[in-house]
This record gives structure tokens, sequence and C-alpha cells, in this order.
């Protein structure tokens, strides 16, 4: 079963590769944004764990490892086939 | 001295710290790989730079759980020295030694070139108390993640507690660009609670020799060294 982690910055670290990708396609014509946030995507892949077992593990690895809790937020979702 | 330098995949500067420590002390220091976990007892542990675990995740996340970090704590728990430089400094935040985060430098440049520090009022601090506060330190800087970010709450506790070691400070007829990763304050490096583990971005070990462009970094290092064992 596969669990996505989702790692977005917290609001109000700055973001410069947000605030490139933005100038970017503003230059692109795409007038209609406020702000662009980055993030990243963990996809874990569990064996052997029921659904809430897995969820349980990933928070544990977003804390242990995974997430800056400083600078950084997470949302963890089932991926269900 | 008895000193270590750490050496993680992607490590790149320990050898120039290596060199430095071994001119300047005339002992060679051990090197503790990784993985390892037992080392006799040190003086003092430099964490040098690079882009250990080629950067994966965050800058110094990987390393931050390796297996001679463990040593690295107990040596610092029993008054150990400890010197992180650039990712040294960020695998010393990651561990959770030292307060704070290192994120990408505001004009999303890796920026490699000389900049000019100065010395903080601190607390009690091996690294700092054989420097004269009024003497600036031209050190350069090479990394991409090196803007130092934390609450306010936390910076003014580092304020207040003379935990800030370093800031990046303009040079008379210097452009404005003095601060060369947005780091909140201008800090370049912090202290721990008990000022025998210093974290900085700059790069003292490739300012030992004037052929390098200068020798701030050896005199940094030397009086560092004199004040560890001393």
């Amino acid at each position: 079963m596969k669990v996505i982690v989702n790692i977005s910055l917290k609001e109000g670290v700055l973001d410069p590769e947000g605030q490139a990708i933005k100038t970017s396609l503003s230059n692109l014509g795409f007038e209609n944004l406020n702000d662009v946030r980055t993030g990243k995507q963990i996809i874990l892949n569990f064996v052997n764990l029921e659904e809430n077992e897995a969820v349980l593990e990933a928070k544990k690895m977003c804390e242990d490892l995974l997430v800056n809790s400083v600078i950084e937020k997470y949302k963890i979702n089932i991926l269900r086939n | 001295m008895r000193s270590g330098v750490t050496i993680f995949p992607g490590s790149n500067c320990d050898r120039d710290i290596i060199v430095a420590l071994k001119n300047i002390t005339g002992k060679a220091p051990i090197k503790m790989w990784h993985k390892d976990t037992e080392f006799p007892n040190l003086d003092l542990i430099v964490i040098p730079g690079g882009f250990s675990f080629g950067d994966y995740l965050r800058c110094g996340a990987l390393a931050a759980r390796s297996p001679v970090i463990k040593n690295i704590k107990n040596h610092i728990s029993r008054g150990g020295a400890v010197l992180g430089i650039c990712n040294g400094f960020q695998i010393l935040i990651e561990a959770g030694i030292l307060p704070g985060s290192l994120i990408r430098n505001k004009k999303l440049l890796f920026t490699c070139r000389d900049t000019m520090l100065e010395i903080q009022n601190t607390i009690k601090s091996p690294f700092l108390s054989g420097l004269k506060k009024e003497h600036h330190l031209n050190i350069p800087v090479a990394h991409n993640e090196g803007n130092f970010f934390a609450s306010e709450t936390l910076l003014n506790e580092l304020k207040n507690d003379g935990r800030i070691a370093f800031k990046y400070i303009k040079e008379v007829n210097n452009n404005t660009d003095y601060n060369p990763n947005g780091s909140s304050n201008d800090i370049a490096g912090i202290l721990s609670k008990n000022g025998r583990v210093l974290g900085m971005m700059p790069h003292p070990e490739r300012a030992i020799n004037n052929l390098y462009g200068g020798t701030d970094g050896l005199k940094f290092l030397t009086k560092s060294f004199e004040q560890i064992i001393g």
C-alpha cells in the first residue's frame, strides 16, 4: 500500500524557488498569480501494514527525518489502488 | 590538541581542514568515518563542508542521522568542542545540536566569494575569546543553502544569550550586497548554549595561506585551537 507525504514550506518561510517560478510565469503572460509555493512529495510503499498502521508509521518517519518542522509542514494521504 | 574530522559520503572540505589542523597543531587529526562509532576522547571535532549524501532530502538531514553523530553528542556532553563549517553547520542544525534552519539563498544562487565577518559580543567561547572584536575577518563562503532562518523569538533569544558568533558586515566602499545569502540579521555563525559548539557558513580552512587569498582563517583557527587546549 502506498502512502503519499506532501511536504511544503510553512507560511512566512521564504520560498525563493517559488518566487523565481512566479516571475517566469509572469514573463509568459500568466498574470493572475498572487504567490507560488513549492514543495516535495515522498511516496512510501509499505508492505504488511494496515492503513492506520501505515499512516502512523509515516507520521513517525516525518517527525524523525522527512520533515524539518522548523520550516516545513506535511500532509499524509493514502493512495488506494 | 587531539582532534577529529568527520567524513561523510560527499564531504569535500575534509582534506583542507585536515591540512589546517596538522599545520597549526603539528598533529594530524583522526578521520571519523560516518559509520564508525568508537573513537578516543578528543578535544575538538570538526564537521567539514561538502555535500554529504548529495544534499538529498535537505542539506545535512541524512548525515545528521548517521551513527557518528551519537559520538559527537557524547563528546559535546563531556564538554568537548565542535566546529561545523558550511555543510557541517547544516548537519549540526539538522541533528538538533544548534537551533534554527538554513534555507536556500535568497537569490537562488550558489554563492562563492569572500565575506567580511564581524565578531559579536558572545558568551565565553573558545572559538572567539582569543580574537579582538575590532578586527574583522575576511573569510570566503561557498554555499547554496546558508540563509539562516529562525522565528523572531529564537532570533531574540540568540542575541540576548550572546550566541550569535559572526555577522556579515559591509566593508568600506563595498556594495550593499554584503550579506551573501539573505540570512536573518546577517547571521553567519551561531554558538551552542555552553559556547563550545560553533556552526558557521564561511570556510576558515580556505583562508590559511596568502596563496589562497588571505590568512584570516588561519588566525581564527590558530586562536581557537589555543583556547581549546588552554
